[in-house]
């Protein structure tokens, strides 16, 4: 077996070594007969690197790669062009291979990449400081909610109608375990939702995402000014942080708490995970932020290196006093986010979240040119809603046959809502083409005639 | 005269007011104090509830109310410069006073000589 | 760190061994990206915008500044190639940190995971686009019910602390579907920090159970705990002292009999793939870390993922999603209630699906090894800690008789006396080439030094670890010995790092100021 080093002649002198004959004698404490004496029945044994290849390859190559067809699927992972240096960094054996940075004499890349994250992180949300990463943007949601109730002792959430309901539902989870309140407005596709009537002074937080899952933008400094007077925290969603290369950012409008899923930047689709939560808060609150934090200081040289600090917050230090359970991050994610965020620079990243939003204006007023189709949204970002005639999911499964991907039906998300039945999201990127958006509007032309 | 607890609180009291802080032993366990969490002031605590917290750079330790009272004042130095903890544990170093409800519960806690030898025998 | 939390043998200002640059061959100085900015400069080319821009933001003000570097990219491959160099790793040395199973990580895992047909699918995609995707989680389902004995596993966990957080959920929620409350978890002092949390963030009180002078859960202990008021034990086998705990059964079979659920830490099933089935020993909820019993790589912490078995008793509470086999081929169930499936699921864990790119690395990895490979590689890394322990027991201090599982336990008493602390001694190792052990871990003994070869370590290597680890034991007892453990590592990019000075007035990002202090002094 190619990953084992050990020649049969190894396993028999060390046992001899040990002072035992043969293997099980080191299992000697598992009870008797929980020991398997063989291999394990119904699974095959060990393979070479091609029979492995062609069992794998044949599950990919039944699945339709969203880049080999015009593909306008967004809803909170977003398809994006990583360049190539990108996936060559993260798989250096020194990244790639390497624990939690514990030791930090033999840890700086790892550390100093963190430090840079957590700066990119802090300046793209506008805020003063962030964390090493989380699990997604879901889980990073969750835990802001727990913060909230920490710094406010209160344990209401009021969650936007704009909220990405997976986002509302791992929050929801945590929350009814916790023995805390939240309370939900109505999916809000427009954006005119007013969240005042819902917020009390029992509020911890209220939860708001921009864009929204709809794609509708909007400025929150008011809601911000208003949770405040309440003496509750604002916290703000981002499922598409290229839109922060163009937009307002949340810490700019008064924003306590931004989490945001990182995939777009550095990261593939990947069906849906590894992803990469961010994390960001204001100074005053960083002893009750979740997650690992990696600091400066100097060493016996008196030369700047960097370490692993503030982990008495953590689990492994404060046990069932920690501020969350989390144990790992979502390190290679976040390297990949801090080397493509790199290669942007402001910049790049100022004109990739243009061309975005220009290509997102050319599809909008294209679609809507449609007899029947109309654009919900008064402004977004790369992604809006359509409403549709009829059910937006039977059309996008007939498009899969051409194959166009056009977009996620609301009812994936929201299944017991037939009102949001005829609602389709359309998101578009740099990797989006002129050509794919005439393709869309033409089949989408021809099933609304229908 | 100090008090001293088996968890390395020391309590000295004038009056009906006991100041309370951790023992030198404990601030050379802990080693450099990075953080104190202070109580309200106006705070009760019952005696061997969790008073403060300190932590060092890889410990988290709760500090104990070596007997019942309410608080009075908190050491505010300590949140610029926990460093007091380390540098004198049993004077500057102070976390908290507490008016003491009932002066009876010192009677239960070691003198500096018993705690001397109660740390001599932890090894 | 050092018993003061910063570096006590400091030597400021230059020496001879100083160079005009900083750099030292190929250990070379790495500024921040923040101090390499070249405003206008890019590391991509993106199409030029032709007209004025037009925005549709509603009213959101346009952003005029973010505040990031310009860099060209043969300056950031440059920097993060730097950077990489600065690192430890298992492709580079041995890395025995226990309980933590640095084994190999297989190239082939990483580029099947990178086939367009796994990472270029959106996660919701019609479901007829991604039938293979569907049946590789299936499959890897069946791999990981068949190896621990299981009936049934939710795949959506994003880490190990996660899967705790999943399995405990189920436990609470089948305790409240049958009415009942009990708020009370055991946890043996032993445990991993996440259990306790875990437990705690659900509301749970933790009782912590002591162990037995030969490092496992004290039964008698443990039943005088039992009662009514118990939900679980969170329990990890092989435990964190790198033993099997030999009671198990009689463990689980008390707990049943009082109505609590079995969880079982599964961070260590690595070491008995293929020889145990946790289902064999009555456990109800297990999480498996894919990134250490399967070999996705750790990636300087995360991303992980948490698989966790689940018993009959906890199946129906699993979370949503998971995939199902129907006649028109795989589905995926994504809602409570949905198709009259999930009724009782106790929610989500995660965005989406769980962590996918990792799904095909571990049964990448599976397929590899086979059922035979498996249980070999449980084997050879029982067979590389006992070797260990047998190699070093007389000159370090063993804290419990052997056998041991898949990693060995040693505590401080062999450096007592020397001024050397196990600390020290792990700053010397990294002198030497290897990456140190895990230390003051478990918190049962005193200055732990818990060592996990892993199966992925030749006879060779072991030998000059094991000569390498007597050697300095021997070292610390010379004579001023102590000295050149205490100012350890010297030959590395930095030496001890002043983690007081970090926590005290935390610096948690680069400001334009920091540069400008930096340059001052």
């Amino acid at each position: 077996m190619r990953y084992l080093p050990h020649t049969a002649a190894d396993r028999t002198a060390m046992l001899a070594a040990i002072g035992v004959d043969s293997i099980d004698d080191l299992f000697k404490d598992v009870p008797a007969g929980a020991l398997l004496s063989g291999p394990i029945d119904g699974l095959p044994p060990h393979e070479g690197e091609l029979g492995v290849e062609r069992a794998l390859g044949r599950m990919a190559a039944r699945n339709v790669p969203a880049g080999s067809v015009p593909s306008f699927l967004g809803a909170g992972a977003y398809r994006h062009h990583v360049p190539a240096s990108v996936d060559y960094l993260i798989q250096r054996g020194e990244f790639l291979t390497a624990y939690t940075p514990y030791q930090p004499e033999v840890s700086q890349g790892t550390l100093q990449t963190l430090f840079e994250f957590q700066t990119q992180v802090a300046a793209i949300t506008g805020m003063e400081v962030a964390n090493a990463s989380m699990y997604d943007g879901a889980t990073a949601c969750a835990e802001a909610v727990m913060m909230a109730a920490r710094l406010t002792r209160r344990d209401r959430t009021v969650f936007s109608g704009g909220v990405h309901p997976h986002y509302r539902d791992v929050t929801r989870n945590l929350v009814d375990f916790t023995g805390g309140t939240l309370v939900e407005a109505d999916p809000d596709p427009t954006g005119t939702e007013t969240l005042l009537d819902l917020l009390d002074d029992q509020t911890a937080c209220v939860v708001v995402q921009n864009p929204t899952l709809f794609g509708q933008v909007a400025d929150l400094s008011e809601l911000a000014d208003a949770c405040h007077a309440k003496g509750a925290l604002l916290v703000v969603v981002v499922t598409e942080v290229v839109s922060l290369g163009l937009m307002t950012p949340p810490g700019d409008m008064g924003a306590d708490i931004v989490v945001a899923e990182g995939q777009s930047i550095g990261n593939s689709l990947n069906f849906g995970g590894p992803y990469v939560g961010l994390f960001a808060t204001r100074q005053r609150f960083v002893r009750q932020m979740p997650g690992r934090l990696c600091g400066q200081t100097v060493d016996a040289d008196g030369k700047r290196g960097f370490v692993l600090t503030l982990s008495t917050r953590e689990q492994h230090i404060r046990r069932e006093k920690a501020t969350s359970n989390i144990c790992t991050n979502s390190g290679l994610c976040a390297l990949a986010f801090t080397i493509h965020l790199t290669l942007l620079g402001e910049t790049g990243f100022h004109r990739l979240a243009e061309l975005n939003h220009e290509l997102a204006i050319a599809a909008a007023d294209r679609l809507s040119s449609i007899d029947g189709v109309s654009v919900l949204n008064s402004g977004f970002f790369n992604e809006f809603t359509i409403s549709l005639p009829g059910p937006a999911a039977s059309i996008v499964d007939r498009l899969a046959e051409e194959p166009i991907l056009a977009g996620v039906p609301v009812s994936r998300l929201y299944r017991d809502r037939p009102d949001l039945a005829p609602l389709l999201l359309v998101a578009v990127t740099e990797t989006t083409t002129e050509d794919d958006i005439e393709r869309l509007a033409i089949a989408l032309g021809r099933e609304v005639a229908q | 005269m100090l008090k001293f607890t088996e968890d390395h609180e020391w309590v000295r009291v004038e009056g009906e007011i006991g100041t309370v802080g951790i023992s030198d032993y404990a601030q050379e366990q802990l080693g450099d104090v990075v953080f104190v969490e202070l109580p309200d002031i106006g705070k009760t605590i019952a005696k061997g509830d969790e008073a403060a917290v300190v932590e060092s750079v890889k410990a988290a330790s709760e500090v104990y109310a070596p007997v019942e009272g309410e608080v009075t004042q908190v050491n505010e130095a300590l949140n610029d410069n926990p460093g007091l903890i380390n540098s004198d544990a049993q004077g500057d170093g102070w976390f908290l006073k507490i008016k003491v409800t009932d002066a009876s519960q010192l009677e239960a806690l070691m003198d500096e000589a018993a705690y001397k030898a109660y740390v001599e025998g932890l090894g | 760190m050092n018993r003061q939390g910063r570096p006590t043998h400091t030597h400021v200002g230059k020496g001879p061994e100083d160079t005009f640059t900083g750099d030292r061959g190929l250990m070379a100085e790495a500024k921040l990206i923040f101090e390499q900015d070249s405003p206008g400069a890019c590391g991509v080319d993106l199409p030029r915008r032709d007209g004025p821009a037009s925005t549709r933001l509603g009213n959101v003000p346009v952003r005029s500044h973010v505040g990031l570097p310009d860099l060209a990219e043969p300056r950031a491959v440059r920097h993060y190639t730097r950077l990489s160099q600065k690192n430890m790793s298992i492709d580079g040395q041995m890395y025995p940190l226990g309980s933590c199973t640095m084994k190999h990580n297989p190239r082939l895992n990483e580029k099947l995971a990178r086939l367009p047909g796994f990472a270029d699918l959106h996660p919701l995609q019609p479901l007829s686009t991604v039938q293979g995707a569907l049946e590789l989680i299936d499959t890897l389902a069946h791999w990981l019910k068949t190896l621990t004995g299981m009936p049934a596993v939710a795949m959506s966990p994003g880490a190990g602390a996660h899967g705790e957080l999943c399995g405990m959920m189920a436990i609470r929620a089948a305790i409240d579907d049958r009415g009942e409350t009990r708020t009370r978890v055991l946890v043996p002092e032993s445990a991993h920090g996440t259990n306790p949390a875990t437990a705690a963030a659900l509301g749970f009180t933790v009782d912590t159970i002591k162990a037995t002078d030969d490092g496992r859960v004290d039964l008698a202990a443990f039943k005088d705990r039992l009662g009514p008021d118990v939900a679980a034990i969170m329990l990890t086998n092989p435990n964190t002292c790198g033993l099997f705990e030999r009671d198990i059964i009689d463990i689980a079979d008390a707990l049943h009999e009082a109505g609590g659920y079995f969880y079982c830490d599964g961070a260590n099933f690595n070491a008995i793939v293929g020889k145990v089935r946790p289902g064999d020993l009555g456990v109800d909820a297990m999480h498996i870390n894919l990134h250490k019993t399967f070999s996705t790589p750790h990636g300087g912490g995360g991303p992980g993922s948490g698989p966790v078995v689940l018993s009959d008793a906890l199946a129906p509470f699993a979370p949503v999603p998971f995939v199902v086999h129907g006649p028109d081929g795989f589905r995926l169930v994504e809602h409570h209630g949905q198709d009259g499936e999930a009724e009782k699921s106790f929610g989500r864990m995660k965005g989406f699906h769980g962590q996918m790119g990792m799904f095909v690395r571990a049964l990448a990895y599976m397929l590899s090894h086979g059922a035979d490979g498996l249980r070999q590689a449980s084997e050879d890394a029982v067979l590389n800690a006992n070797y260990v322990l047998a190699g070093l027991q007389d000159k370090l201090t063993a804290s419990f008789p052997g056998p041991c599982m898949h990693e060995a336990l040693f505590d401080d008493r062999f450096l007592k006396g020397t001024g050397v602390g196990t600390l020290d001694l792990a700053k010397a190792l990294i002198d030497e080439g290897f990456h140190p052990m895990t230390m003051y871990f478990p918190l049962v003994v005193h200055g732990a030094l818990l060592i996990e070869p892993t199966e992925s370590e030749s006879r060779e290597t072991l030998d000059r670890f094991i000569a390498t680890l007597r050697h300095l034991a021997d070292r610390a007892h010379d004579e001023d010995g102590a000295e050149a453990f205490l100012s350890a590592p010297h030959h590395t990019p930095r030496r001890r790092l002043d983690e007081t000075a970090a926590a005290r007035q935390p610096i948690l990002r680069w400001t334009p100021e920091t540069t400008q202090q930096e340059a001052a002094e």
